[in-house]
C-alpha cells in the first residue's frame, strides 16, 4: 500500500533514494517500538535464562536446572508469601468488587453531587502505594493511631492491634489496598450500570418489577464482563504487590506479610542470591499467567462467538 | 427506580453514601490536619487529632529541614528528582507513543501487528522480571544511580500504554483522511503534524496524566537503582520514616507525605474526567 502509492505519485525515481528520503520515518516508528519489544523479550529471556544459574552476587554461565526454583519453593518465606498472595489476592479482589458494586449501585441512584462523591471514591488511586502505606501504618499501629484514639477516648479495654498480631497483620493490607482501589472497581461497575439498555429496564418495570428484582434478574446479569475484567486486574495488582507492602508492614511482624515480589527483592537485593532471586520473578509471573492465560482465551473466545 | 423522591429509602442512601465518602477522606484528613500539629502533641496523644497549635513550620521542616540518612536538605531535592524524571520521561514516552500508535494504526507497515502485539505485552510482564536485566545494562552504560537511567526506564516501560492508549483512539480515525492525504504526496511526519496530532488533544491528555502519576508513585524502581541523594520521593520517603523510627517527628513526617502526593493529587482534581478515562482505558487493554 504504502510502496504503491509513493511510486504512482513520484514515478521514475530510484527506490534506493526513496528509502534514504523516508529514513527518518523508518527510524521513529521502528526504534522505539523495536526497543520496547526487544526489551521484553531479552529481558524475560535473560530472568529466565539467570533463574537456571548457580548466579549469587553477580551472574555467572552453568547449569544447576531447577534447582533454585526447588530451593526456593522450599524456603519458609517463599511458602509464607504463596499462602499470603492466596489469601490476600481473594480476600482482597473479593471484598473490592462487593465495595465497588456497592458504590457504584448506590452512585446510579441518581443522587445529587455524584460528581464530588465518585471523585472521592477515586482519588486514592492518584496517591502512590507509599503515600497510602505509610498513612494506614499510622492509623493502624495500636500504639498512636486508632487504637490509641479510642483508648484516650475512654474505652480502655479497646483492641486494634492487626499491625503488629502475626496472625491478622495481612488484613491490614487487604483494608489499605480495598481503600485505595475499590473506586477502580466502582468506575468500571457504574459505566456498566449506565450502558444497560434503558428499554429493557423499562419494560421490566412495566411488567411490574421493582428494582430489586430488576437489578437482580435484569442489571446486574449484564455485569459479569466487567466483573472479570476487574478480576484478572485487580488480580494483577495483587500478584504483583510490592511498595504498600514496604510501606505498610514491611513484610512483618517478622515475616507474617511477606508476599511473592517482597521475596523476590529480598533474594536479588539484600541477600544477593540472583538465581533464586530471578527464579522466583519467574515464579510470579507464572503465578500471573496461571490468571491471565485463561482471560487472554476467554475473551479470545467471547470475541470470536461475537463478531 | 430513578425517579427524585424523598422517601426514607432515598435518605438511607445518602446516609450510607456520605459515611462511605467519609471513611475514604478519613486517611487525607488525619494526615492533613497531622501536618499542622508539633510533633510533641501527636506524641502525646494520637495520630488523630484536631490541631491544639496550627504547626505550619512542619512544612518548612519538611520541606527543606529535616535528616534523611547525613543529608538534612528536607524532601526538596528528592522531590526535585521526581521531577526530573517523571517530565521528562512522560513527555518523551508520549510523543514516542503518539507517533507509533499512528503508525500502527493508521500508516501500517509489515510486521506492525506482530511488533504492537509484543509491545502491549508489556503491561503484563511484573517489574520483577525485568529487575536483574536492567540493573546490569544500566551498570553497563553508566547509567546506574543517576536520574537519566531512571528517565531511559520509564520511557520504554511507559511506550507500552502510551503506544496502546494513542493505538485504541486513532484506529477510529477514518483511513480515507490519510488515504486521501497521502495521494496529495503528504508524508509520514506531514499527516501526523498536519492531522493527526490536531485531533490528539484528548488522548494525549489521558496519556500525559496516565504517565504522569504512574511514574510519579513509582517506587520498586526507583528503590532498586538509586541511593542517597539521586533517589525519587517514594524511596526517600521509605527512608525518611525507616531513618526517623528511632525518633518519630509524625508532624514533620505528615507534612512530608502530604508534599510527595500533592503533584498527583492535583492533576487528579484538575484533570479526574482523564483521569478516570485512562483508567478504564489501561483495563479493558
Amino acid at each position: 500500500m504504502t510502496d504503491a502509492v509513493s511510486t504512482a505519485t513520484r514515478p521514475g525515481r530510484p527506490a534506493i533514494s526513496g528509502v534514504v528520503r523516508r529514513l527518518p520515518e523508518y527510524l521513529m516508528i521502528w526504534v522505539p517500538l523495536l526497543f520496547s519489544a526487544a526489551h521484553l523479550v531479552s529481558f524475560s529471556l535473560w530472568t529466565i535464562w539467570i533463574s537456571f544459574t548457580p548466579s549469587t552476587l553477580v551472574p555467572v554461565s552453568g547449569w544447576v536446572g531447577l534447582r533454585n526454583y526447588t530451593a526456593v519453593m522450599a524456603s519458609r518465606n517463599w511458602q509464607i508469601a504463596f499462602d499470603n498472595l492466596l489469601l490476600f489476592g481473594s480476600a482482597f479482589v473479593l471484598l473490592s468488587l462487593v465495595t465497588g458494586l456497592v458504590l457504584a449501585i448506590l452512585l446510579d441512584q441518581r443522587i445529587r453531587g455524584e460528581n464530588v462523591l465518585r471523585s472521592i471514591f477515586l482519588y486514592p488511586l492518584a496517591v502512590s502505594f507509599v503515600v497510602t502505606g505509610t498513612v494506614w501504618s499510622w492509623l493502624l499501629n495500636p500504639g498512636i493511631g486508632i487504637q490509641k484514639l479510642v483508648h484516650d477516648l475512654g474505652w480502655t479495654s479497646f483492641r486494634f492491634d492487626w499491625l503488629v498480631n502475626r496472625d491478622m497483620a495481612i488484613w491490614t493490607i487487604v483494608i489499605a489496598a480495598i481503600w485505595q482501589s475499590s473506586g477502580f472497581a466502582m468506575a468500571l461497575f457504574l459505566a456498566g450500570l449506565r450502558s444497560v439498555d434503558a428499554d429493557i429496564i423499562k419494560a421490566a418495570q412495566i411488567d411490574g418489577a421493582g428494582p430489586i428484582r430488576i437489578y437482580r434478574r435484569v442489571i446486574l446479569p449484564t455485569l459479569w464482563p466487567i466483573t472479570i475484567t476487574v478480576v484478572v486486574v485487580q488480580l494483577q495488582f495483587a500478584i504483583s504487590a510490592f511498595d504498600l507492602v514496604r510501606a505498610l508492614t514491611n513484610g512483618g511482624p517478622g515475616i507474617a506479610t511477606q508476599l511473592p515480589a517482597l521475596v523476590v527483592y529480598d533474594l536479588m537485593f539484600q541477600r544477593g542470591l540472583l538465581g533464586r532471586g530471578a527464579a522466583a520473578a519467574v515464579l510470579m509471573l507464572l503465578i500471573l499467567l496461571a490468571v491471565l492465560l485463561p482471560y487472554a482465551a476467554w475473551r479470545y473466545f467471547r470475541r470470536a462467538t461475537h463478531a | 427506580m430513578r425517579d427524585r423522591t424523598f422517601a426514607p429509602s432515598r435518605i438511607l442512601i445518602y446516609l450510607v453514601v456520605s459515611l462511605i465518602a467519609a471513611a475514604y477522606l478519613a486517611p487525607l484528613a488525619v494526615v492533613v490536619l497531622n501536618s499542622l500539629r508539633t510533633n510533641e502533641e501527636i506524641a502525646q496523644a494520637s495520630m488523630i487529632g484536631w490541631p491544639k497549635q496550627w504547626a505550619w513550620s512542619n512544612y518548612a521542616a519538611a520541606w527543606s529541614g529535616f535528616c534523611v540518612a547525613e543529608t538534612c536538605a528536607g524532601i526538596r531535592p528528592y522531590m526535585l528528582n521526581s521531577a526530573l524524571v517523571t517530565i521528562p520521561a512522560t513527555i518523551i514516552s508520549t510523543m514516542l507513543g503518539a507517533i507509533a500508535g499512528y503508525a500502527v494504526s493508521l500508516w501500517r507497515f509489515r510486521g506492525d501487528s506482530w511488533i504492537y502485539g509484543i509491545v502491549t505485552l508489556g503491561l503484563f510482564l511484573p517489574q520483577q522480571m525485568r529487575l536483574l536485566p536492567w540493573t546490569i545494562v544500566l551498570r553497563d552504560i553508566g547509567l546506574i544511580n543517576t536520574l537519566a537511567g531512571l528517565v531511559l526506564i520509564h520511557t520504554i516501560q511507559g511506550l507500552s500504554f502510551t503506544t496502546l492508549f494513542c493505538r485504541n483512539y486513532y484506529v477510529a480515525i477514518p483511513h480515507e483522511l490519510i488515504r486521501a492525504a497521502r495521494i496529495d504526496g503528504a508524508g509520514f511526519f506531514r499527516i501526523f503534524w498536519r492531522i493527526i496530532l490536531p485531533l490528539s488533544s484528548p488522548i494525549l491528555i489521558v496519556t500525559v496524566i496516565w504517565q504522569f502519576t504512574h511514574i510519579w508513585n513509582e517506587f520498586l524502581y526507583g528503590v532498586t537503582f538509586t541511593t542517597g541523594q539521586q533517589q525519587p520521593v517514594t524511596a526517600a520517603l521509605i527512608a525518611l520514616s525507616a531513618a526517623i523510627a528511632d525518633i518519630p517527628q509524625h508532624g514533620v513526617q505528615s507534612a512530608a507525605v502530604i508534599i510527595a502526593a500533592l503533584p498527583t493529587l492535583l492533576i487528579y482534581l484538575l484533570g479526574g474526567r482523564y483521569f478516570v478515562r485512562g483508567l478504564t482505558a489501561g483495563a479493558v487493554k
